[in-house]
């Protein structure tokens, strides 16, 4: 039974990871429309800044919100200068600067910061939540700041004119336009805003995975399942996803001697596969009705 | 008229005259040394290795050579990607027709050459990895290893829990690979017959973002020895996590992931408390050893031949303790550099002492042992540096 629950809580912990990315994943998705492979390693990239501002010794409530401030302008910047070009080029040329943006915030992490694992201090302190507890003060913390993020999400999309504005730009841009929203720039903010909080994911994922260039590549994938599980549109959706992600693949792990450690990677893609086939709009999102 | 085709001809012409008796030249009075070796990538801090061994040769070089000759040292960047590796090695020994191949670099990539290296019947000696398979002399007579190789090292650790450790039960976490499994594949030979002292075993993957659910399936199993085989990043995550759900076990940690800056440190110098690992190699930040003679020596090679090369780094260290190995070897080659005799010369080396290994360490081959080195030392982390104890522990086949 320890171990039962044991590994429950160790779930949610890495459940909250996935939800943190599955976040991020699901804001870009309501402003392009598209999963942005790069996501994760911005996010590593990011979180590489935090560290380096760290280790030039400014205090790390300091360098929490420069680092998402940061984020949002680069991630701004890049929608900017790389995608308005190619507004209205196919996917595939999406797609393809996806993979390249990919490969140079990998490499370019490597060449600045190398290729060993870095320590990134956590917020909320070492040890357990309290004595005895299976549940540590970070994974705890991190729970937390993901419903934060989930709150704000939501008053934003629901009560803010900007955030209404950005719904209405994804959903139907001809019509948005007509209304008077500035349609390229709700999706250079939505640019912004995944990568802030794909910032804040990095940096809370850091201290249990350990900073290095392919931090995310795994956790990229668990949280595109997630997202997908949950509903690529809904924010809600996404992180309750993540969570079913993290106990599932605990679980099946320990429980059914097949999977054990080979299979628990395929169960992440298992779900992707199951989700879109019985239930395409996920969990919690809206199936999206396109008039031709 | 000149035209493209026959300048073409002409230079082939040239090259075909001239360019036989040149390399007939270049093999009587060089030794040509092919290597490859990550010096971009993920694996590139291993760099040093191949930059130390060359500035060791340009040393060697400067004293006279090694019998009257020179050594040339080829070594090409292969990104730690079996294909470049591939590529790399056609290209030393079909055109740069060198006479042997020493420390190539890596596990995968050494695999991937190991059967054209030897249908081509070129030395491949001292590879720079810890597996197991390069010790195969009967199929493969012209490979050759030089660390202790991971079954040993886990048979080192069997042995010591054994005779240390009442009423053992051992769980181990192992990363889903050949190199994984040559460490539990050691510790079960080491075991010699007990090996239901393993109460758990759990394989993990490389993709896998943590380590954390496998440590606590292990540690719900009731060992009491928790074996860590595993590549910097999740050895630091199962330690970090051992710790932290209070797991009283005595931990191994495998000879990989020993360096404390970039895997204990991580973990947690407190959580990393108590670790035993074993090593064959000066630690030659370890003030123990500050006064040596070999470490003195190695010090005034770095500052001459490598100044740019980190001296807190074991990676220096060990291609220091390589390149002598390698020359130790062209050394008894006599006059006779065939490629036929370089290798019986590397498979005769009998209680070579090169320097910086541990002290009563001692290189040892055979025609029917390609495992140069075969002892280990203990050692415990005492919360800031790795404290060798007990005796060296020989797990010699020859």
């Amino acid at each position: 039974m320890e171990l039962f629950i044991q590994q429950i809580v160790a779930g949610v912990a890495t459940g909250a990871i996935y939800a943190c990315v599955a976040l991020a994943v699901v804001m870009i998705y309501q402003a392009i429309h598209h999963l942005n492979f790069a996501q994760g390693e911005m996010a590593m990239f990011s979180t590489y800044i935090a560290w380096q501002m760290l280790q030039w010794g400014l205090p790390y409530w300091v360098v929490f919100p420069l680092v998402i401030l940061v984020s949002f302008v680069g991630g701004f910047a890049i929608e900017r200068i790389v995608f308005k070009p190619i507004e209205n080029a196919p996917v595939l040329s999406h797609i393809v600067i996806f993979i390249a943006l990919f490969a140079i915030f990998n490499s370019f992490a490597g060449f600045i910061w190398d290729f060993t694992i870095k320590a990134v201090p956590s917020p909320f302190g070492d040890g357990p939540l309290w004595e005895g507890a299976m549940i540590g003060k970070h994974q705890a913390g991190m729970i937390g700041v993901t419903l934060i993020v989930l709150l704000l999400l939501w008053g934003f999309f629901t009560f803010t004119r900007v955030g209404l504005a950005m719904r209405a730009a994804a959903v139907n841009p001809e019509s948005a336009r007509l209304v008077g929203i500035r349609v390229s720039m709700m999706t250079a903010l939505g640019w912004g805003m995944a990568s802030a909080i794909g910032a804040v994911a990095g940096m809370l994922i850091a201290p249990v995975v350990f900073l290095e260039p392919n931090m995310m590549l795994s956790i990229l994938l668990y949280g595109f399942a997630g997202a997908v599980l949950g509903g690529l549109t809904s924010p809600l959706g996404a992180v309750i996803g993540g969570f079913i992600v993290g106990v599932v693949e605990n679980l099946a792990g320990t429980y059914i001697p097949v999977i054990g450690g080979e299979l628990k990677l395929p169960i992440a893609l298992f779900l992707i596969v199951a989700v879109l086939l019985v239930k395409p709009a996920g969990l919690l999102g809206r199936r999206v009705v396109q008039r031709v | 008229m000149l035209n493209r085709r026959t300048l073409l001809g002409a230079g082939a012409a040239a090259l075909a005259a001239a360019g036989i008796p040149a390399a007939a030249l270049a093999a009587d009075d060089v030794i040509k040394v092919g290597n490859t070796m990550a010096y971009s990538g993920p694996a590139s801090a291993y760099g040093q290795i191949g930059s130390t061994i060359g500035a060791y040769i340009e040393m060697v070089n400067a004293q006279g050579g090694v019998n009257g000759r020179k050594i040339e040292w080829i070594s090409y960047d292969d990104g730690y990607s079996p294909p470049k590796t591939v590529e790399q090695i056609r290209r030393l020994v079909e055109q740069d027709e060198v006479d042997l191949l020493h420390a190539t670099l890596g596990t995968p990539t050494n695999t991937a050459i190991h059967k054209y290296v030897n249908a081509k019947k070129v030395p491949h000696l001292f590879v720079a990895t810890g597996a197991s398979k390069w010790n195969d002399p009967e199929n493969f007579p012209w490979t050759s290893g030089w660390q202790p190789n991971y079954p040993t090292e886990g048979a080192i650790y069997a042995q010591w829990i054994l005779a240390n450790i009442e009423n053992p039960k051992i769980a181990v976490l192992y990363q889903n690979d050949d190199y994984g499994k040559d460490y539990l594949t050691g510790l079960k030979r080491g075991l010699a017959g007990r090996e239901d002292v393993i109460v758990a075993e759990a394989p993990y993957e490389v993709a896998q973002p943590t380590v954390d659910s496998e440590v606590i399936n292990l540690k719900a199993s009731g060992a009491n020895v928790f074996f860590i085989v595993a590549t910097p990043k999740f050895a630091a995550q199962a330690i970090k996590k051992s710790a932290e759900i209070g797991w009283e076990a005595e931990r191994f940690l495998n000879n990989v992931s020993i360096s404390v800056g970039s895997v204990l440190q991580p973990a947690g110098l407190e959580a990393s408390k108590g670790l035993i690992s074993a090593g064959y190699l000066m630690e030659v930040d370890d003030p123990q050893w500050a006064d040596h003679e070999e470490v003195a020596e190695w010090r005034r090679f770095m500052n001459e031949w490598y100044p740019a090369g980190d001296q807190t780094s074991s990676f220096t260290v060990y291609g220091y303790a390589s390149a002598y190995t390698l020359v130790e070897t062209l050394k008894r080659c006599g006059d006779d550099f065939s490629r036929e005799n370089i290798v019986r010369q590397a498979a005769s080396l009998k209680g070579l002492r090169a320097p910086l290994l541990l002290p009563g360490i001692t290189i040892n081959t055979s025609a029917t042992d390609h495992a140069p080195i075969e002892a280990m030392q203990l050692m415990r982390f005492n919360g800031e540096s790795w404290e060798r104890f007990g005796e060296v522990v020989h797990a010699e086949s020859s």
